[in-house]
């Protein structure tokens, strides 16, 4: 069912390139105040794995397919609650000198 | 048209993923990236529900409830010096979810899978399984749980090597024969024992690099599964993810004057190489009283901390003691080196939770220029990356490597535990110049020795 074909190939690898070269460029501009924080948030978004095994889940024809999936599913949303409440956590605790002094 | 309509939502959630990123430039606007990748991810999920319904809901609302119960403590209370480790955690995490998700497709479509789709299939599953070993010894290691020491033994890169021709040569089987469903258990053996040798032969200090490489695989193997599922979200927010893991592990690899090669194989920390001089050098050591006396003429103030300060818990009294200082018209900064702490920017996070403001928080190519002029420089926790045999010691071990130029402040102040080397077991010849004042002692009973005789001082 899966397959590969060359079209959904190029077009792919074009958007793996195109995101590699983007990626480059908005994480060289990160602060690197920021570094710990931008780890916990890459984290949580790279987790979007989460719906890559909801797709399996949907339609498993075995037991150990509903059963890997689902081990993913709890996995992938563990680092997503996670992730983005660290991220905000962390990110709160940035402040500024009060101003005047 | 349901598929249309998710495949449209999957492009606002990658859109908004980018800006999650693009808003983490500044302080100013980081937290509006959080919640751009909040709704990113809420899309993404929201799309993917709409357009695959399932039938196992028991089993996928008890496993999502699993993941909040999981995440939620995980996400609230972790303590700051903590957050390396759960990184370590949640590398490994989504790495076995992504190797997980791999082996579901497999057996699912197995054997009517191209080769082309199960080349990509067992590199990524081969990937996911040995960040996700690799992630628990990172993990381990940094919780304390094994020890930071590399193990080492001759001709492990042999056994390493070997291992990882195991996984590669049964995923090139399984390639060719995809109806042998007994060699996947195989293909992940050997990929998670890989993963296993690696790190555990990488010693504690290298864990910040190592960190941000096992990040570049995770999310690299997020984006090989989006190849296999012809889904372009995830092989965009996979590819963020470890644009992100490696150029942070670049960063911190040039701030240690290493290659990824000589990290990843080369076993440092074991074997204490530098030049340990036979002639009994005398450091100076002082009182905290008497630190006192100097910084009350101070004009300027550098703090060089290190994650021995976290250790011993001392961040809070700092800032006490910068609180003071400023109230005296006292100039105060802090000096941060890109290694300090045990992940890239961790420094910044726990001054930053002791309240420090972070436009007070200097990283090293910008303060570098300012130590000349600088009255006193207080180092606390830290060692090698104030060390200048790296500038001048070509026999150095740590000869080369970026460091914090404290030596060429007018008095430099060195609160250690005692006279022990640091982390790579060189020397520092800092000590014994005759404007340093050694105090020894745990860093945060000096400090508030030190802070109490300022204040007695009165002005």
């Amino acid at each position: 069912m899966t397959a590969i074909n060359s079209a959904d190939l190029i077009t792919n690898l074009l958007i793996f390139l195109l995101a590699t070269v983007l990626g480059q460029e908005l994480i060289r501009h990160v602060s690197r105040l920021l570094h710990t924080p931008l780890m916990a948030l890459t984290n949580a978004i790279s987790s979007v794995s989460f719906i890559a095994a909801l797709i399996v889940l949907a339609e498993p024809n075995t037991e150990e397919v509903s059963l890997l999936a689902a081990v993913a599913v709890a996995l992938a949303a563990t680092n997503i609650v996670s992730g983005f409440l660290l991220t905000d956590r962390i990110l709160r605790m940035f402040k500024r000198r009060k101003t005047g002094k | 048209m349901t598929d249309l309509l998710a495949e449209s939502l999957y492009v606002v959630a990658a859109l908004l993923f980018v800006l999650s990123l693009k808003f983490m430039a500044e302080v100013r606007t980081s937290r509006m990236g959080n919640i751009c990748g909040v709704a990113g991810m809420a899309v993404a999920i929201g799309a993917t529900l709409l357009a695959y319904q399932t039938q196992n809901v028991d089993l996928l609302v008890g496993a999502v409830a699993i993941g909040v119960v999981v995440g939620s403590p995980i996400g609230l209370k972790v303590a700051m010096t903590a957050v390396p480790q759960r990184t370590a955690m949640s590398h490994a995490f989504g790495s076995l979810a992504v190797a997980l998700v791999g082996a579901a497709e497999y057996y699912h479509d197995a054997p009517a899978i191209d080769p082309a789709t199960l080349s990509v299939l067992s590199g990524e599953m081969v990937l996911g399984f040995l960040t996700f070993t690799g992630s628990c010894i990172a993990f381990a290691k940094l919780q304390g749980l094994i020890s930071g020491k590399p193990l080492l033994y001759r001709g492990r890169m042999f056994v390493s090597m070997g291992v990882l021709g195991v996984a590669i040569a049964s995923a090139a089987y399984l390639v060719a024969n995809p109806s042998q469903e007994m060699v996947l258990p195989l293909v992940a053996g050997a990929a998670l024992v890989f993963g296993f040798l690696l790190v555990i032969a990488i010693g504690g200090a290298d864990m910040p690099t190592v960190i941000a490489i096992l990040n570049s695989f995770a999310g690299i193997s997020a984006a090989a599964l989006g190849f296999v599922l012809d889904n372009q979200l995830l092989i965009v927010a996979g590819t963020l993810d470890g644009s992100s893991g490696l150029i942070l592990g670049i960063i911190m690899s040039k701030a240690m004057n290493r290659s990824f090669t000589n990290i990843l194989f080369g076993g440092v920390g074991a074997t204490v190489t530098g030049t340990t001089s036979t002639e009994t050098r005398v450091a100076q050591t002082y009182t905290p009283e008497d630190v006192a006396t100097i910084m009350r003429d101070a004009r300027s103030v550098i703090f060089a901390p290190g994650y021995g300060m976290a250790v011993a818990q001392a961040q809070h009294v700092v800032k006490e003691l910068a609180d003071v200082l400023q109230a005296r018209g006292i100039d105060v900064k802090y000096a941060i080196h890109p290694v300090a702490g045990r992940m890239p920017g961790h420094m910044n996070v726990l001054l930053a939770e002791a309240q420090v403001p972070y436009d007070q928080l200097w990283e090293m190519d910008r303060v570098n220029p300012l130590f000349p002029e600088t009255d006193v420089v207080i180092v606390v926790g830290a060692n090698d990356v104030t060390n200048p045999a790296a500038r001048t010691r070509p026999d150095s071990p740590l000869y080369g490597m970026p460091i914090l130029d404290v030596d060429k402040a007018r008095t430099v102040v060195f609160i250690k535990r005692s006279m022990g080397p640091g982390f790579s077991g060189v020397d520092n010849e800092l000590f014994y110049l005759p404007k340093t004042m050694m105090v020894l002692g745990d860093a945060k009973k000096v400090l508030t020795e030190l802070l109490s005789s300022l204040r007695n001082m009165g002005n």
